[in-house]
């Protein structure tokens, strides 16, 4: 190794500003909210005064109201939807643009062109889709008239809305994914399809049994980031839908399409609850631990079969 | 081999279907070219008058109520200075790091490794209430300011570019650190005459990567920056914009359009660039 006099003093000169930035925004943030989530913090108590130790209290109580529950089950259902939507989406395109059609590049920036938007932005750019532009061809062509009924509105209703956040963030992450899966379909060996072609295999054969085995590798990739990204959604649920409609669940009046991340944001600050949000946080971060931890071992063990 | 009418069935469906995906847009640039009244009533007709479309920009980028213009230039100057920060520091950490084979190094680098996986939510309460904290003990304001806001874009985005560094530096020859050294050079000379030039690829990478994220986020800027600041970004802006008033959807959508437009030249400038770095991104 090195054989300079310093060599101690410049591994934590180099490392130094790193390690600050790493303790000042994640490392303290961490552990102070993993202490807040037991404590009664709330949004008028400043740090470290007054504040009372209440066990598992914030826990409980998140269990126990119906808007964290509903939450919960809305963002599972959103979540499994958008994983299969953008998948699909990504995978059917990716075969097309990988075949060979004469303007395939012009496709596969066109397609990802979406994904280069804020969530926010488009959440707004679908917003007037859904509550003005559909409704105007209702309007205009007499055939579609229902869709001018303000009853009809996508966004009026909450099955609706999730269909139009599963649009919104599909049609956002679909060209993204279609791009790892074209670099998957590119690195199969053009070999293996010569070799199925004479022996006569079709295009549905050379999919199911040389394409999909191959690209094995990036299904694990791209399950895990839709994944994780749908059920991190907050910026196309709050410019799409700010988690309206209202409904009413185990007797108690709430959004009716609010997304984890979003439950977790309004508990603290519309909520004023700061302790109950963090403790949100916490059963979210153990989520997405769990869903990371089983990606990292099935690849793990997806390598030693190879 | 395919034959040639279905291939040709086969481009026109693509080009048909990337029409529709792409349509939005469409969407969007017509109805910036419109009046308000226009905006609602026809939202799928051509503009009367395109010259409208120069009008309602001007609206947008003068208006004291959006702020566009000022809230464009912060946005530059967010993501610019958090670039070069959140790819030059962790550049000389992973360096070291790799260099180094104690215990101390491995457990540093494990430990940035298993910040990826920690999602803002778990952070973001008490990253505020810590740097009010900051502020009440030192008087150092970091809620509301430029300083802030770069300095949580570095503890953010650092794991992944310490991580993908580290990858990188892996792989270059330690023979040729030791002509330099050979050469007399000291040891931080030698990271910043010899390997900081090779990283050349990975800068650009992790820059697009990064570039991307701080440019359209929106979440961390309206905790840290806050609403209604003197600094706000173009997410805030517009956020600001189409939530607060009575639906203006002819200015909203230039917003929206005004928004996009950078982000597009910027595409169609490196775009073989930007999808491969995306995708390198994604496979880490």
């Amino acid at each position: 190794m090195h054989k300079f006099k310093n060599n101690t003093l410049t591994f934590w000169m180099f490392l130094a500003p790193v390690l600050f930035a790493f303790f000042m925004v994640v490392i303290i943030p961490f552990f102070v909210g993993a202490f807040y989530s037991l404590t009664d913090w709330n949004a008028t108590a400043r740090a470290g005064a007054t504040l009372s130790f209440v066990g598992l209290q914030n826990f409980t109580d998140s269990f126990t109201d119906p808007a964290f529950i509903y939450s919960f089950g809305f963002t599972t259902i959103y979540t499994i939807l958008n994983v299969m939507v953008i998948n699909i989406v990504a995978i059917a395109v990716a075969l097309a643009v990988t075949s060979k059609l004469r303007l395939r590049n012009a496709y596969r920036m066109g397609f990802f062109v979406p994904y280069l938007i804020g969530g926010l932005i488009l959440g707004y750019l679908w917003q007037f889709i859904f509550n003005q532009a559909i409704p105007s061809i209702g309007e205009s062509i007499g055939l579609f008239s229902a869709l001018a009924e303000p009853d009809n509105y996508m966004l009026s209703r909450i099955p609706t809305s999730m269909i139009a956040l599963v649009i919104v963030g599909s049609w956002q992450y679909a060209g993204y994914i279609m791009m790892i899966y074209v670099a998957a379909i590119e690195g199969v060996p053009q070999e293996l399809y010569e070799a199925a072609r004479i022996d006569g295999a079709g295009n549905w054969q050379q999919f199911r049994n040389i394409t999909v085995p191959m690209i094995a590798q990036a299904f694990t990739i791209t399950m895990f980031l839709t994944l994780v990204n749908s059920f991190k959604q907050f910026d196309v649920n709050y410019s799409l839908t700010a988690g309206g409609p209202a409904t009413v669940f185990m007797d108690e009046s709430i959004f009716g399409t609010e997304l984890l991340a979003m439950n977790i944001y309004n508990t603290a600050f519309v909520g004023n609850d700061l302790a109950a949000g963090q403790a949100r946080a916490v059963v979210f971060f153990v989520v997405i631990v769990a869903f990371s931890l089983i990606q990292v071992s099935y690849n793990k063990r997806k390598e030693t079969e190879m | 081999m395919m034959k040639k009418a279905p291939r040709y069935l086969l481009e026109a469906v693509v080009l048909a279907a990337l029409v529709v995906y792409l349509y939005p847009f469409v969407i969007v640039f017509i109805n910036s070219a419109k009046d308000s009244f226009n905006v609602t009533q026809f939202p799928m007709a051509l503009p009367e008058n395109w010259g409208q479309l120069l009008v309602n920009m001007e609206t947008i980028w003068t208006s004291p109520n959006i702020r566009y213009s000022s809230s464009f230039f912060s946005s530059v100057l967010i993501t610019a200075s958090a670039l070069v920060f959140v790819t030059f520091f962790p550049a000389q950490a992973a360096w070291v790091l790799v260099r180094t084979k104690t215990r101390t190094s491995q457990w540093i680098f494990l430990a940035f490794v298993a910040a990826l996986v920690i999602p803002f939510q778990i952070v973001m309460f008490p990253l505020i209430s810590w740097f009010r904290t900051i502020f009440e003990i030192t008087g150092i304001r970091l809620l509301r300011t430029y300083f802030g806001m770069v300095l949580a874009y570095l503890g953010f985005g650092l794991s992944l570019s310490v991580f993908m560094y580290h990858g990188f530096i892996k792989s270059i020859p330690y023979e040729l650190e030791e002509a330099a050294i050979i050469d007399g050079s000291s040891m931080p000379g030698v990271f910043y005459r010899v390997i900081l030039p090779l990283l050349t690829p990975v800068h650009a990478t992790i820059a697009i990567l990064h570039g991307m994220w701080i440019w359209n986020d929106f979440l961390l800027p309206l905790l840290v920056l806050g609403k209604g600041n003197r600094i706000q970004t173009l997410p805030l802006a517009v956020a600001n914009f189409a939530g607060a008033y009575v639906k203006q959807w002819d200015l909203i959508l230039t917003s929206i359009l005004m928004a996009m437009i950078p982000v597009l030249i910027f595409f169609f400038i490196a775009q073989k660039r930007i999808m491969k770095g995306m995708v390198a991104g994604s496979i880490k």
